[in-house]
């Protein structure tokens, strides 16, 4: 399977998805390691996938979403944001209502 | 190789001078390399505070496209992170004009 049908596959069968460089127990880097941070703040299931781990992935998911940094947030299929803004959403307070748009 | 880097040019400069097209009402470019494991005088992480009126009512996501789309050049080339704040006047002026600090580096790729 092409690495764009993959990551459409994995963004549409999780509802929450976090591209990030290591994961959420050790991120690689200071914007993924906030940006987990803010996603645990909630009380949340989240898919985490390490661009790290795979060259094809890294490389994939910035012309998926044709953003050029990771770390990546897909919520029910829609592309969020990098850490910048999941930080400015988390601040005031929409980023609740993304992530648990029922509550 | 970008026809305007030469010799004494700095990739924040030119960062500076690609981004007038906005119109910038305040532009604050940082290089915040030294914070990370790169060489000295890299220009390899920078955080980018831009206020314009040109982002009023626009998403975070549309605002944060027009730059990199101005940026694809650096992006594609030396820069590795970009920390990108981008307001509209209003904005900046209700958080206080206060531009928000990096999280501190963890390690990992470099390249």
């Amino acid at each position: 399977m092409l690495i764009q049908e993959q990551l459409k596959e994995i963004i549409d069968n999780n509802e929450i998805v976090l591209f990030m460089k290591g994961n959420p127990d050790f991120p690689q880097c200071g914007f993924s390691g906030r940006t987990t941070q803010i996603l645990q703040s909630y009380d949340v299931r989240f898919a985490s996938i390490d661009v790290l781990a795979d060259d094809a992935v890294r490389a994939g998911i910035k012309e998926y979403s044709n953003w050029p940094t990771v770390p990546q947030l897909y919520v029910r299929g829609e592309f969020v944001g990098g850490c910048d803004i999941v930080t400015q959403l988390y601040e005031s307070g929409e980023l609740e209502q993304i992530l648990k748009p029922e509550a | 190789m970008n026809p305007i880097m030469n010799s004494g040019t700095t990739v924040k400069s030119v960062i500076q001078v690609k981004l007038r097209r906005f119109a910038p009402t305040h532009l604050e470019v940082v290089n915040e390399s030294f914070m990370h494991s790169v060489p000295e005088g890299a220009e390899s992480h920078f955080n980018i505070t831009l206020v314009s009126e040109q982002f009023a009512g626009k998403t975070l996501v549309a605002r944060q496209r027009m730059v990199n789309q101005v940026l694809a050049e650096e992006l594609a080339g030396t820069i590795h992170a970009l920390a990108l704040h981008t307001l509209t006047p209003d904005e900046w002026f209700e958080n206080g004009g206060q531009t928000p600090d990096s999280p501190p580096c963890l390690g990992g790729s470099k390249s």
